[in-house]
């Protein structure tokens, strides 16, 4: 176990130098002056420019220049967004926990959905409830994200009204950000509309989430039933067979465990793709997360912004992606002698 | 592991459900007690004396602030809000106001006023517009604009304290306008207490940032771009407002706020589209009110051929604005037949209708000595307002049009709007779409900014026009207050705009609103800002 944890602690410091090494070539790559790339002053006078190239020492070689970008990432300084002019570190760390609310959000949902329903798929291996399913699946997967959520708004929110259209919670409840996570700190807030607001929360992201979740839910249909057929073919079940165990109590028993394992272990790079789907979700749903601030920053150019949410939203995928292979090494005591990440 | 996750599983759709099933019963709903307003744009600050933009005076007027007298019922007549009463001197040239003793300002998280609004409120108010010397003159840039273009200066003396709740304007001439002028949205009293709070700290900016008014709500909390949260300014002097809160949410983009409108998660608002997709639906109303409002084409009249009104009267025939009606503001407004709205008191209804008529426009063009047309350029404004949302259709047609009598025109809309303002004011065009939206309902609010001498001189007018005996009918009107009197003299101006034709009048268009039904009270009125005083929610 502690070889496997080094060994991820080093994979993670390599990609961590890798993508900081991306995002510092970006800043000689995008056009203009790269220290006004870096630090996002574009309104700096001739001695502000003096003192923005001693503190990222502008005048040395590559390699100082580097480590000096390294120094200020560490300290938190991603520098100031050339848009609003603000610093990037702190319009992440608001915008942040929005983004993770919803991946999360929706990593449940197409878990709890797409997990049982791949199992049901395998037990009915070749009948019409797999054929079904599958083609199902198919479909979902198919479906551009955009137009779904579009969809959506369209028939829950304007025509049935169900559900509202736009935003994290209302604006009639005032919830202060503590954490950032919302439904955190509604229950944390002393507010005597607590209740309300949770559930007017719950309204706002459960659209969202769900659009989020479909792409990756047919995913971990297919993952699941693919795992539970494979493990449904091992020997152990034909021994538990043999032994005169119900069907159903070889599921339960053996296989939905066994199978769970495999599935787990893509959780991480899953992830990775909801993201990406959560970040065009964002636009459509104001949702004011990373992924909006992020596409509008591309819109205006704002490379400080495009280079501080580079490393802010990969790092967090990549720290989701280690603690997922945590979690399946823990699950799975095999797992634990591999040597090399997954 | 499988049990904790079905449990898991059956726990949270119980949960799910439980929400879903608490949903109705609650009547004591924070939501209930709210109103959720979408608005078209951030406003620039949160003092209207200091701007004119609408957005900015429908987000603060009304809802933050009081003025000393106000605008009432259909007829917009004057009538007290913090002055109980007032009196002017029959020369017309003294105002004495009687304040009200029992008006309180806000008490927010930044300010704890000690007293009830008094005269020093009222003087710190004007003088901080009209003394150069005052200290907070020229915070926030030293810019009164609606006070700049109504000549505050050159028609207020001075401004006395004769005692604690009385004050008194001493008027340079006598000026009939100066109490619409004082009911206006930008006219609000601020709070001389909470200036020297501010100084004290030496943090005079906030004045205009963080607001302390005497109106039905006060500010929470402001995030550009985003939302302002007002809270209910429990103190009110007048009645107690219906609502806890009332929040702005900043909804650029016209599609979005439709949106936000047919899903229920704004109540009212602000500029809809679709204005069939909301009569459609029974929950939802949409108001709409004809503005104070004047769309037009006006000519530069010194520089030819428009220096010859004959032209100008040609060009003014041939323009058909039944089209343009129906094609710009989709049949949204009326026809403007001077630059008075019929509903002003000033309009005169016997005034003729004008006309369209091709042929009488090429007879007209052939005695002014142009039997073959000329070239000519129309300027189109490049930005929408609600008197012109598409300037540019509309130069187009308005090409059409004119191509019938002869006359090509090119259209130049690429200019940036300061740029734009900036060339017209200095006379670069030959004929421009442009509009004027009045901020008080006194007709001198048209005629004078718009077409008076003192205006041509200042590029305001961008006509500049300018005609000694309408500059003498509109002045006497000014000088008195007798309405009648008033009604002639604004007559025979009238008459001389249509006869001489510096500019074609076009539309007055409507503004258009729409709400959930279940919010009750009056929010439009046919000029100025929204008003939230009366709103309800049931």
């Amino acid at each position: 176990m502690l070889i496997f944890t080094l060994r991820r602690i080093n994979l993670f410091i390599f990609t961590m130098l890798l993508l900081t090494l991306l995002s510092f070539s970006l800043s000689k790559l995008f056009p203009g002056d790269s220290l006004i790339n870096l630090s996002g002053q574009i309104n700096a006078t001739a001695e502000q420019r003096d003192v923005l190239a001693e503190a990222y020492s502008h005048n040395d070689s590559i390699i100082h220049q580097y480590w000096a970008y390294l120094t200020h990432l560490f300290d938190g300084d991603l520098g100031l967004s050339m848009a609003s002019h603000l610093p990037v570190s702190s319009e992440i760390m608001n915008l942040l926990p929005a983004t993770v609310e919803l991946s999360m959000v929706s990593l449940l949902i197409a878990m709890a959905i797409g997990i049982p329903v791949g199992f049901i798929a395998a037990v009915n291996h070749k009948k019409f409830t797999d054929n079904a399913i599958l083609s199902i699946a198919m479909i979902g997967y198919s479906v551009p994200v955009f137009w779904l959520g579009l969809l959506a708004i369209l028939v829950f929110s304007i025509q049935l009204g169900w559900l509202p259209s736009a935003g994290r919670i209302s604006l009639v409840y005032e919830i202060k950000a503590v954490t950032g996570i919302q439904f955190i700190d509604i229950l944390m807030s002393d507010n005597e509309y607590k209740w309300q607001a949770f559930q007017d929360a719950t309204a706002h992201i459960i659209m969202p989430a769900c659009v989020v979740a479909i792409a990756p839910m047919t995913i971990f249909i297919r993952l699941a039933r693919t795992s539970m057929m494979e493990v449904l073919d091992t020997s152990y079940i034909t021994a538990a067979k043999a032994k005169g165990l119900t069907f159903w109590q070889i599921i339960y028993r053996h296989a939905v465990r066994n199978a769970l394992i495999n599935v787990i272990r893509h959780v991480g790079l899953q992830f990775a793709n909801l993201v990406t789907l959560a970040m065009v979700t964002e636009v459509i749903f104001s949702w004011p997360g990373i992924g909006r601030w992020l596409i509008e920053s591309i819109f205006q150019r704002d490379y400080t912004a495009i280079q501080g949410g580079l490393i802010a939203l990969s790092s967090f995928i990549f720290i989701v992606h280690i603690v997922t292979d945590f979690i399946y090494a823990g699950l799975n005591p095999l797992a634990r002698d591999r040597k090399h990440g997954a | 592991m499988l049990h904790a996750l079905i449990n898991r599983y059956l726990l949270s759709i119980t949960l799910l459900l439980l929400i879903q099933g608490c949903n109705n019963e609650d009547t004591n709903l924070l939501a209930s007690k709210s109103i959720i307003y979408c608005s078209e744009g951030s406003p620039e600050g949160f003092n209207p004396q200091i701007i004119t933009s609408g957005v900015t005076v429908d987000a603060t007027a009304n809802q933050l602030y009081n003025r000393l007298i106000t605008f009432s019922g259909p007829e917009n007549d004057i009538a007290p809000s913090i002055a109980k009463s007032w009196h002017v001197t029959k020369d017309g040239k003294r105002i004495t106001f009687y304040l009200r003793k029992d008006v309180k300002f806000h008490t927010t998280e930044y300010f704890t006023p000690s007293r009830n609004l008094n005269a020093d409120d009222v003087l710190f108010s004007f003088n901080r517009i009209l003394d150069k010397q005052n200290e907070y003159h020229y915070i926030s840039g030293g810019n009164y604009p609606f006070f700049q273009s109504v000549e505050f200066d050159s028609i207020v003396e001075n401004i006395e304290k004769i005692n604690d709740y009385t004050v008194r304007f001493t008027l340079k001439r006598a000026d009939s306008s100066i109490l619409a002028n004082l009911a206006t949205d930008f006219a609000v009293i601020l709070s001389e207490e909470y200036a020297q709070h501010l100084s004290d700290l030496e943090s005079q900016q906030q004045i205009d940032i963080l607001p302390v008014g005497t109106g039905p709500y006060k500010l929470k909390e402001y995030r550009a771009g985003s939302f302002i949260r007002y809270i209910a300014h429990n103190d009110y002097w007048q009645t107690k407002p219906n609502l806890e809160q009332l929040i702005f949410d900043i909804t650029p983009s016209n599609t979005g706020r439709l949106t936000k409108l047919l899903a229920n998660e704004c109540d009212v608002v602000a500029y809809p589209i679709a204005h069939n997709k909301i009569i459609e639906r029974p929950d939802l109303t949409l108001d709409e009110v004809t503005s104070f409002n004047v769309g037009y084409l006006g000519f530069n009249t010194a520089r030819p051929p428009f220096n010859n009104k004959l032209v100008r009267k040609a060009i003014s025939l041939a323009i058909n604005k039944e089209a343009i009606l129906e094609t710009i503001y989709f049949g949204k407004a009326d026809k403007a037949n001077t630059i008075i709205p019929p509903t002003s008191w000033a309009y005169d209804k016997t005034l003729p209708e004008q006309e369209y008529s091709v042929s009488k426009a090429v007879r007209l063009l052939n005695q002014a000595g142009y039997p073959d047309g000329f070239a000519m350029n129309i300027w189109a404004m490049p930005v929408q307002r609600s008197y012109n949302p598409d300037a540019l259709t509309m130069a187009k047609l308005i090409q059409g049009d004119l191509q019938k009598i002869g006359v090509n025109v090119t259209i130049t809309s690429n200019y940036e709007w300061s740029m734009f303002l900036k060339l017209v004011a200095e006379g670069e065009h030959q004929a421009v779409l442009l509009g004027w939206s009045a901020d008080h309902p006194d007709p001198d609010n048209f005629l004078t900014p718009l077409l008076s001498c003192a205006s041509a001189l200042k590029g305001n007018s961008r006509t500049f026009w300018c005609n000694q005996q309408f500059d003498e009918l509109i002045h006497n009107a000014l000088e008195t207050s007798d309405l009648t009197k008033r009604k002639a003299y604004y007559a025979q101006a009238l008459r001389i705009i249509a006869d001489e034709a510096p500019l074609v009048p076009i539309a007055h268009s409507k503004r258009y609103q729409a709400r959930n039904s279940n919010i009750k009270g009056k929010l439009l009125n046919t000029f100025g800002g929204i008003n939230f005083t009366e709103a309800s929610k049931n």
